[in-house]
């Protein structure tokens, strides 16, 4: 391997972190949104988010990105590449977050919204200000758990051209008829990526929990 | 636009259908071996054997750090280099199975140290050692307690077998493709293969209820 490979994968693992990153900024708050119109029991659009949660979860993610890429261009939406990639692995996390956000909704004692409500606190600062923080404290081991296990599916975006990691290290591999080296070098990325969110979730625990017994 | 092409696809039903039984046979093929040998990944990881114990522990964290479809390539094109050549099909399912049985391991030593000590410690008083202790004693109450885990990696195995299509075996989303390349019809083939998918997993997930209905009632 030669320093132009070592280039080509250090690109390959800013796409992969930077897809990555992207589908989580976008499928997190969307998974919220998903469980608060279950939590709340919208009539109508309830079971139709139940449904649309238990289709994208039962997805594989290939098939997805598949179904983004070639299919919205023919009802007018073109995607490039990357966007497409983005979107697929934004609307898995957005599903999976879902349920991980209505589970943490539902264990939420509701005691303190009878609380806040006798406060005569409005729905809306209810959420925000007791619901939420409560909340997302809860749910994030799980949310943390789900964003590794998206970077460990966003090889998937490869199969529309995006070239992240992994598909570098298979460019290499078969340019230089020695796939091993650069296998080697695309799974230290993932360990690094991955534990770097592990690391920052422990963080937030500690800093949070010092908050609590300072 | 939409009715044309599930008239394709109702023509092409064929091609399809084998993509799914397809699916169905790698996935079920990779449950079973993935289970055996998650099982006796199981048996070492928990053994008195400490250097045989740890060093599997540390693999099977760096397996979990693997994208799936990255240990796919590493199979089918590492495996050569070694002197080993196999079909895109049996390399699928061999990544498909250890891959998986890392996260099965793992899973039911999970389930282990959440088991009661008490249970294990009055087998051994009543003379259960080692694999009879494993098999009578400890095994019944992980595989039960791991039920609900199992269907998960299950479903899991389901949708990882989609990551095939890029070593070209012939399954579901590789059928999708193939429909949606030759008549352009990508919106009613891919909604067809992943209502396909959606129902193996729901099979999966009623399954995972039928089992546990039915350990709760010879309770």
């Amino acid at each position: 391997m030669g320093n132009g490979d070592y280039l080509a994968l250090a690109a390959g693992a800013a796409n992969t972190i930077a897809v990555s990153v992207l589908a989580i900024a976008i499928g997190t708050p969307l998974g919220l949104g998903l469980a608060l119109i279950r939590w709340g029991q919208i009539r109508g659009l309830d079971s139709v988010v139940a449904a649309l949660v238990s289709l994208l979860r039962a997805t594989p993610a290939v098939t997805l990105v598949l179904l983004v890429y070639f299919a919205l261009p023919t009802i007018g939406l073109e995607l490039p590449r990357f966007a497409a990639g983005v979107a697929t692995l934004a609307l898995g996390s957005m599903a999976y977050n879902c349920e991980i956000w209505r589970a943490a909704l539902l264990a939420f004692p509701p005691d303190q919204l009878d609380a806040a409500r006798a406060f005569g606190m409005t729905r809306g600062l209810r959420l925000r200000l007791v619901v939420l923080p409560q909340i997302a404290r809860a749910a994030l081991p799980a949310l943390v758990n789900e964003m590794t296990l998206l970077i460990k599916v966003s090889p998937a975006v490869a199969v529309i051209g995006v070239i992240e990691a992994t598909r570098a290290a298979v460019r290499i591999g078969a340019a230089t008829y020695n796939p091993i080296p650069p296998f080697l070098v695309a799974l230290a990325i993932y360990i690094v990526v991955v534990g770097a969110f592990v690391a920052t979730q422990r963080m937030l625990e500690r800093r949070h929990r010092a908050g609590l017994f300072a | 636009m939409i009715p044309h092409g599930i008239e394709v696809l109702w023509e092409q039903r064929d091609a399809m259908l084998a993509g799914f039984l397809t699916t169905f046979a790698i996935a079920t093929a990779a449950a079973v071996c993935a289970g055996l040998l998650g099982l006796m990944l199981f048996a070492l990881l928990i053994s008195r054997v400490r250097a045989v114990a740890l060093a599997l522990a540390w693999l099977v964290d760096l397996m979990r750090c693997v994208p799936f479809m990255l240990f796919c390539y590493l199979i089918y094109y590492g495996l050569p280099s070694f002197g080993i050549v196999i079909g895109n099909l049996m390399a699928g399912i061999i990544a498909l199975t250890i891959y998986n049985a890392a996260y099965i391991a793992e899973l039911l030593r999970g389930g282990y140290m959440a088991l009661p000590r008490e249970g294990i410690e009055a087998g051994s008083a009543f003379g259960f050692h080692s694999w009879r202790l494993l098999l009578h004693i400890i095994l019944p109450q992980v595989l039960l307690s791991s039920i609900p885990m199992l269907g998960n990696q299950m479903v899991q195995i389901i949708k990882d077998s989609a990551f095939l299509v890029i070593i070209a075996v012939q399954e579901l989303t590789f059928a999708a493709n193939e429909i949606q390349a030759t008549y352009y019809v990508p919106f009613a083939s891919f909604v067809c293969a992943m209502l396909l998918y959606w129902v193996l997993c729901l099979a999966v997930e009623g399954g995972v209820r039928a089992v546990l209905t039915m350990a709760e009632a010879r309770r």
